[in-house]
């Protein structure tokens, strides 16, 4: 088994950034899959079904590969289920509550469009294992977000209710956004490395997505004010922890247990 | 079954003789075997009957999707809540092929929501009852899944060509969700000493619910004999059910679980156990509206409909506006 290096030389900023992708993807797929049986379409349902699924098995890469490269012999089953919230690296937005079906949507089209961004780039990271995974994460990703950029359009050009729902929608997750183009010193670390795009790259890219799509659909674009963050470093939101308790329940209270 | 006493219209099972030619002519064809498809002539009665029942089979599809869905928030491993997405996005998928199956009778899918959302139009039992647990999502696997075969294997012979086909392909898919389930369980009874009560306590909730599932006895049933000559039921409730219990108690005898009738024996003779009668009583307030959680499954179906009317409203909207941009500007378009 190789190990790429990493700048300092132990896996640490390699780890950290390994949690950031894998609990992205864990944490919204759980609230994707509280939707099961309650979407307004059944086709929303398999959709809604098929995206968590997707963001699942993506989990199961990032954290899989997390654990090795940590080193401790933990599992991305232990990191899913037993770390506590302050060592869950999510960005806040995913872990913003549904709300009505445009909030869902617009969250999954926000992240979405940062999320094919960044697996795009991570193709040609200087670690084939990481390459790896963010090409077979990027084909799935990029059938996410035709999907959710064509919703945010037809709902955002539908009727005045559809249309007052999205722009709400956008109103309330925008300041969730910045977090996910914020750097620290180990993204400048194993960017310097060629490891990682460095987070402060992708703004270009996600801003014509997002700015086309969003104008597609007639919404107004909000102004970049003032940005919530802490997801990254652990310092989440309060719906964090209801997440987790419902999350890890089998495995906290049966701590012998194999399932 | 996911349909559950469904009704023919009619009082008594015609003869050949007692039909008009073109009845005559249907009849035969379904005896011989032949396929009836959406465009062809049909008794009214039959149509009607194959309407009643693929809708509720379909509205099982998705009311089931609830029971199960419970748990995929809680469930213990990534590869576990995999799965179970898997498995629920298939139940999803197995209700769409269904109301397609049945819009080819001449009925909406909007209509069917409607008649489900009134209670006009009924969904299995089954679904009625709580998933207090892990092992329940095994135990609905294995037992739910596994009666629902039983019935629909007989079905992929159904004379109805869409009901049929849309049959094959959900079969296929019923059976793996019957070995995961299973799968689920066998790992449990190996487990803690927790974990095995977890599924004895879950076989003793499903058992009988799975029997009910078969409906009551229905070999005096006129709709029962109806649909037999039709094709569109090919045993009767109790075979069914004989069959589920024969194939199911080895399986639990596999995991070393108790089956919770006193009266479960081996009967040499036929060749299959004898077993004790569930509580029809139960089964029929069930069916009534009456159980745990028939207002909360309702009520989320409903709900969801009501909620997302905005939504689908939305998208009407715009595939007009997109329509009129296009007549309107066929050049811009182009
Ligand atoms: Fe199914
Ligand atoms: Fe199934």
């Amino acid at each position: 088994m190789s190990v790429t290096p990493t700048p300092s030389g132990d896996g640490t900023v390699l780890f950290e950034f390994l949690q950031r992708m894998g609990d992205n993807a864990l944490i919204l797929g759980h609230r994707l899959s509280e939707w099961c049986g309650h979407a307004p379409a059944l086709e929303e349902d398999i959709a809604l079904a098929n995206t968590a699924l997707d963001l699942i098995g993506q989990t199961q890469l990032w954290l899989g590969l997390a654990g090795e490269v940590e080193g401790k012999g933990r599992t991305a089953d232990n990191l899913a289920y037993l770390r506590d919230a302050t060592e869950f690296r999510n960005v806040l937005l995913v872990e913003r509550p549904n709300g009505d079906f445009g909030k869902t949507l617009m969250r999954q089209f926000l992240f979405d469009a940062w999320h094919l961004v960044i697996l795009q780039a991570l193709r040609s990271a200087a670690d084939k294992r990481i390459a790896d995974i963010a090409e077979k994460a990027a084909k799935e990703v990029a059938y996410h977000l035709d999907r959710s950029r064509d919703l945010i359009v037809r709902l955002g050009d539908g009727t005045a209710e559809s249309h007052r729902r999205m722009q709400e929608a956008l109103d309330e997750l925008w300041p969730y956004t910045g977090e996910l183009f914020i750097g620290d010193t180990g993204d400048a670390e194993l960017a310097a490395a060629g490891i990682i795009p460095a987070p402060e790259s992708l703004k270009g890219a996600w801003d014509d997505v997002v700015g086309e799509t969003l104008a597609e659909a007639t919404l107004k674009k909000p102004a970049d004010g003032y940005m919530h963050k802490g997801g990254k470093r652990g310092v989440h939101t309060e719906h964090m922890g209801f997440i987790l308790a419902e999350m890890q329940f089998l495995q906290r209270a049966y701590p012998c247990a194999t399932w | 079954m996911y349909a559950q006493m469904v009704k023919t219209d009619g009082t008594r099972v015609k003869s050949l003789d007692d039909m008009e030619p073109e009845e005559r002519a249907f009849q035969q064809r379904i005896e011989a075997g032949q396929k009836i498809e959406p465009k062809e002539w049909m008794p009214e009665a039959y149509r009607k009957t194959l309407v009643r029942q693929i809708s509720q089979h379909a509205h099982s599809e998705i009311v089931g999707q609830l029971p199960e869905g419970n748990w995929i928030t809680r469930a213990p491993t990534l590869e576990r809540k995999a799965i179970l997405l898997a498995k629920v996005q298939d139940e999803a998928g197995h209700g769409l092929y269904l109301y397609c199956a049945a819009e080819t009778l001449g009925i909406s899918r909007d209509e069917m929501y409607e008649q489900l959302h009134s209670g006009k139009a009924k969904y299995s039992s089954i679904f009625n009852y709580p998933t207090l647990s892990w092992a329940d999502i095994g135990a609905i696997g294995w037992l739910v899944d596994g009666a629902a075969i039983m019935n629909q294997v007989p079905l992929q012979r159904c004379s109805y060509g869409p009901y049929a086909r849309a049959m094959v392909r959900i079969c296929k898919e019923e059976s793996f969700h019957q070995r995961q389930g299973f799968d689920i369980l066998a790992k449990m009874v190996k487990g803690t000493p927790a974990q095995k009560a977890m599924v004895q306590d879950a076989l003793d909730r499903w058992w009988w619910p799975s029997l009910m599932m078969f409906g009551p006895s229905d070999d005096a049933s006129v709709h029962s004999a109806q649909s037999m000559a039709w094709k569109i039921k090919q045993n009767s409730n109790d075979e069914l059910r004989q069959k589920f219990v024969d194939q199911t108690v080895p399986q639990a005898d596999y995991l070393g679980l108790t089956v919770p009738d006193p009266e479960l024996k081996w009967n040499e003779t036929k060749g299959g156990y004898d077993f004790g009668e569930p509580d029809w009583k139960e089964f029929f307030e069930v069916i009534a509206g009456n159980g745990l959680c028939n207002a909360e499954r309702l009520g989320a179906r409903r709900k969801a409909w009501d909620d997302g009317a905005w939504f689908r409203e939305g998208l009407l909207a715009h595939a007009a506006k997109a329509e009129a941009r296009r007549t309107t500007a066929p050049a811009a378009a182009e």
